[in-house]
């Protein structure tokens, strides 16, 4: 099993409990889809996953690795180099190009793969872009240099919250076509979380948060 | 509708207190510092016009013999009778110890009126009868007449706030019996009401002229330049603090514009939002500039008995050690706080007055718009060019400053495009993620620090010229002062009779003994200082020549030509080879010209026999004894108490060096404080700066974050990126500040002061002062990255959030 959600709890500070006792597992190569209502804990359950944040009580573990022993460091190392994030809203690293922000991830783990790079951009439809910074992109363009971004350094799970919600329709079926085809070929799991029956449907699996806590 | 909109405007402070804090203290700073200079130079300026108008004569016209001698009162007696209302005014210098004390005596029997001596017979409850009769009555400011008052052989002294310090005031008989000139006369006040039929000037004294009043020699006019450095200094804090506000403003603007667009779609007219928002600055700017105007009592406070103690040492300017709080200077002060934030606030305006209501609402991002790279170089360059061209048309110390000006604010405006050229340069040769990252961030953040950046320039550039000026000077200073003061003890006598015995009794126990005698004239409205020399191997060996002509001493100890100081060299163009016209009908060759720093007036030597024929009543008190300086201490007892004389008649060279250095040493304290509060300024700047950024940093730094880069990680790189930003301003400002100095030394040294320093080069004051730097760059940033470091995880994660 590459992942292992055990009866995670989270709690922020000053506020109701997001996440009660969620539980969820994720196998090599699979794809998990998250829906839930706004507020369900899905983003929360995400950013959980991706060592992003810590949680109160329960644990999650990654591929071998129990999160709930890992320092600020630990979990930094894990991020850069077992995980790979897309995001709603691109988050890219404006300073840099095209072809910088899709290299970044993989030569901060040291996986540095130019040909997996060359190929994953010519699919991505983004050899004319390199060049460019994100603010001359599209939003749809932005999202595929997002994706190759966390695919080229080949991740064992790739994280993805919303990742077609800021885009068209087209757009977003492209782009989620797009993300599909590079995850199934490269034996990466995924965990999504949408609002979209339709998106969940693609994937192999698909759980449902509610008052924080997956419903049977 | 005001109402609501002034809330809806104002609740921006509130959500953004620090904006707030930043705005305010950018107008405190500019205003504070720039207050300050101008409390102190009101306070000299008052100080000089007390000083004027001691006998009430600020306005009155004088005469004075054409050859600026003293006259006698035979001439005064002619005029009298000839119907001329004139008083006599003797002036001199008497010592208290170390002390210099002007004294001024003036005929009250001609002048009974004289308003300083009425105003302080009133308030001492005398009448102004009992300064004339004996033993007659010396008028003195409080902290000078109880100093006076426990010496003993002085009339009594009565306190008056009416006069300035280091001064007394006193009838003409008891100044010639404290000056020990009987009979002399420095020139004659003209009284009003003369009568109608008068016998002409020129048929009963054609050897006097008559001084307008706005034309006497007076000491506002020799230490304008003085001021004019102070304001300079000023002027340059004042811009640099006009830096930050216009960075607080520009982004407060910024965030507002979907507020504004709101405000307008509801009906709110642009006429009456641009007017509340102008009202909005303006009560600001009155808030911070009144907190500048505390700032600038206090740095004035603090800097005014330095500035005092120079303007005495330097100048002899009676100016006071205590600050007064003037009407004047509070209303300039706000006047000078609201000008500067309109100003710096003027393009944000601008820009908000023609936004569209329709365009999409959005931030952008801070610094955008503003000039490209080639448009900023090219304007630095056409600055640059404007001030050259101000410099050759205009010249002199007001040239000078535009000059300087011109260069500063070129360099300022080049800094951003050089400083990203150097940063690609960088990227380009990074080797790694972070690395290529770092440069590339930096090179996105440049637009939002530039302000910043270059006023840190501007500081760093002033510190590294006027550190340059200073050091040159104190180095240059050092070795004319060990040139110019060779003798072993010089010592002052009571008066001349004493002067010739004390020169009897010296030569058997001294290796020489020379007199040191000179007198006074006027040249061309300025004040000349001619000194009479015997000839000595001292003079040949160690006077300080910096042009020269063959056979020099031997010319002048002939009579055949003269030394001239380097200031009326370069004040009137005279060199080596030209003639000199040192009183009316005596003109000599220039033989050589000499430096003597710290002397705002023009200097010539003579042989002394040649100054005795045209002056033959010079003074014969001041000698320089030669000895070996084992035997000083031994003969300087001996002396005091042979004839009698008072602390302070008797001086060692080296004292004498302490003293001279003491001064400049004073001058530049205040310089240097002005110079690292500038400093200071620029690095709150920077922290403003990073502070404002610091909204729009987070989502440019959670990315990186979520990639895998630690919190820890990201704050020291933080920390880095503000070390590599100063470091890079830091060394660009070394070659700016260089100029500067140059500036400083050849051009505005020359007009101000009329002597040219050697430029000496300190490498290590430049190490020091990097390192200020970068630890300027390090304090501003340490804030912003210990915030980061100790952000919560929740708050990075919200830049993802899809429902923010």
């Amino acid at each position: 099993m590459l992942l292992t959600v055990d009866t995670v709890s989270k709690t922020y500070p000053g506020g109701r409990p997001v996440l009660r006792g969620a539980s969820i597992t994720l196998d090599r190569g699979q794809s998990l889809a998250l829906t839930g209502e706004s507020g369900s804990g899905k983003s929360t359950l995400l950013n959980l996953t991706g060592a992003l944040d810590g949680f109160d009580s329960g644990e999650i573990t990654l591929d071998g690795v129990a999160l709930s022993q890992l320092d600020d460091a630990g979990r930094a190392a894990l991020r850069r180099d077992r995980v790979a994030l897309v995001f709603q809203q691109f988050n890219l690293i404006p300073a840099l190009s095209v072809a910088q922000n899709l290299a970044f991830q993989a030569r901060l783990a040291g996986r540095l793969d130019r040909g997996w790079i060359d190929e994953i951009t010519a699919r991505l439809g983004l050899t004319e872009l390199t060049g460019r910074y994100p603010e001359q992109l599209s939003g749809g363009q932005q999202q595929r240099v997002a994706i190759g971004r966390a695919m080229a350094g080949r991740p064992k799970l790739l994280l993805a919250d919303e990742p077609t919600g800021n885009l068209d329709e087209t757009a977003a079926g492209t782009v989620l076509d797009l993300m599909l085809e590079l995850v199934r070929d490269s034996g990466t799991a995924l965990l999504l979380v949408t609002h979209s029956q339709a998106i969940a449907a693609r994937l192999d699996r698909r759980a449902h948060l509610t008052g924080g806590r997956v419903a049977a | 509708m005001i109402g609501a909109a002034l809330l809806a405007l104002g609740s921006h402070w509130r959500r953004h207190p620090v904006q707030l804090v930043t705005l305010l203290l950018g107008v405190a700073l500019a205003t504070g510092l720039w207050s300050a200079v101008q409390a102190i130079n009101a306070e000299a300026r008052a100080s000089y016009a007390r000083a004027a108008d001691q006998i009430g004569a600020g306005g009155l016209d004088r005469l004075r013999r054409v050859d600026g001698a003293a006259m006698g009162l035979e001439q005064y007696l002619v005029l009298r009778r000839a119907g001329w209302q004139v008083a006599a005014v003797l002036e001199g210098e008497m010592r208290l110890g170390l002390r210099a004390i002007a004294v001024t005596g003036i005929d009250l029997l001609a002048y009974p009126d004289l308003p300083a001596i009425a105003e302080s017979a009133a308030a001492a409850e005398i009448a102004p009868v009992e300064a004339l009769t004996a033993p007659g009555r010396l008028f003195a400011a409080p902290a000078l007449a109880l100093a006076l008052q426990g010496e003993p052989g002085l009339p009594p002294v009565v306190e008056t706030s009416a006069l300035p310090p280091d001064t007394v005031l006193t009838d003409i008989g008891t100044a010639e019996t404290l000056l020990d000139r009987p009979g002399q006369i420095s020139h004659l006040l003209v009284l009003p009401g003369q009568p109608l039929r008068r016998a002409p000037l020129a048929e009963i004294a054609p050897e006097l002229i008559r001084q307008p009043a706005s034309g006497a020699q007076d000491i506002g006019r020799l230490t304008v330049s003085f001021h004019l450095n102070l304001t300079a200094f000023g002027l340059l804090s004042f811009v640099v603090g006009l830096f930050i506000v216009h960075g607080a403003v520009g982004l407060a603007f910024e965030q507002r514009r979907g507020l504004i667009r709101t405000l307008r779609a509801l009906g709110l007219p642009l006429r009456l939002l641009t007017r509340l928002l102008l009202a909005e600055l303006c009560l600001l700017a009155l808030l911070g500039g009144a907190a500048g105007l505390v700032l600038g009592y206090v740095v004035a406070a603090a800097l005014l008995p330095d500035v005092a103690a120079t303007l005495r040492g330097l100048y002899g300017a009676p100016v006071s050690g205590v600050l007064e709080l003037r009407p004047v200077w509070l209303l300039s002060g706000l006047g000078m706080a609201v000008a500067g934030t309109l100003l710096a606030s003027a393009q944000a305006l601008w820009r908000l007055a023609r936004l569209p209501i329709l365009a999409a609402p959005g931030q952008r991002a801070w610094g955008s718009g503003r000039l490209r790279a080639p448009t900023q170089l090219l304007l630095a360059l056409a600055l640059l060019l404007t001030g050259l061209a101000g410099f050759a048309v205009s010249g002199g110390l007001i040239g000078g400053f535009v000059l300087l000006g011109a260069v500063l604010m070129a360099a300022a405006l080049a800094l951003p495009p050089v400083l990203s050229a150097l940063l690609a340069l960088g990227g380009a040769r990074a080797r790694g993620p972070v690395a290529e990252w770092l440069w590339s961030d930096m090179r996105a953040q440049l637009p939002g620090l530039s302000l910043a950046l270059m006023a840190l320039l501007l500081a760093l550039a002033a510190n590294i010229g006027v550190g340059t000026m200073v050091a040159s000077f104190r180095l240059t200073f050092d070795g004319w002062l060990d040139q110019r003061l060779t003798s072993t003890l010089y010592v002052t006598a009571r008066d001349d009779a004493q002067g010739a015995a004390l020169a009897d009794w010296l030569e058997p126990r001294s290796d020489a003994v020379l007199p040191i005698r000179s007198v006074e004239v006027q040249q061309a409205g300025t004040p000349l200082f001619i000194y009479g020399i015997v000839d000595h191997p001292s003079y040949r060996a160690h006077w300080p020549l910096i042009a020269r002509s063959p056979q020099d001493w031997d010319r002048v100890m002939r009579g055949e030509a003269a030394l001239i100081n380097e200031q009326m060299a370069r004040r009137d163009g005279l060199w080596p080879g030209d003639r000199v016209e040192l009183a009316p009908g005596w003109t000599l060759p220039v033989a050589a010209v000499y430096s003597d720093y710290g002397n705002p007036t023009g200097q010539a030597i003579v042989a002394l026999k040649q100054l005795l024929q045209r002056y033959p009543g010079t003074p014969d008190t001041r000698f320089g004894v030669h000895l070996a300086s084992e035997r000083a201490d031994a003969l300087a007892d001996e002396i005091a108490t042979t004839f009698d004389l008072p602390a302070g008649a008797v001086i060692h060279q080296e004292a004498l060096k302490a003293r001279s250095r003491a001064i400049f040493e004073k001058t530049f304290l205040v310089t240097g404080a002005l110079n690292i509060l500038t400093l200071g300024v620029a690095g709150f700047a920077i922290l403003t700066s990073l502070l404002t950024l610091w909204t729009q940093r987070l989502p440019q730094l959670a990315p990186v974050w979520a990639l895998g880069l630690t919190r820890a990680r990201l704050a020291r790189l933080e920390l880095a990126r503000a070390v590599a930003l100063a470091a890079m301003t830091a060394l660009l400002a070394l070659p700016l500040g260089l100029v500067l100095a140059w500036l400083l030394l050849a051009v505005i040294n020359v007009a101000a002061f009329g002597w040219r320093l050697p430029m000496y080069l300190f490498p290590l004051d430049w190490l020091r002062l990097i390192g200020l730097a970068l630890a300027t760059g390090a304090l501003a940033a340490a804030l912003p990255a210990l915030r980061l470091y100790r952000l919560p995880p929740a708050q990075l994660l919200r830049v993802f959030a899809n429902e923010r």
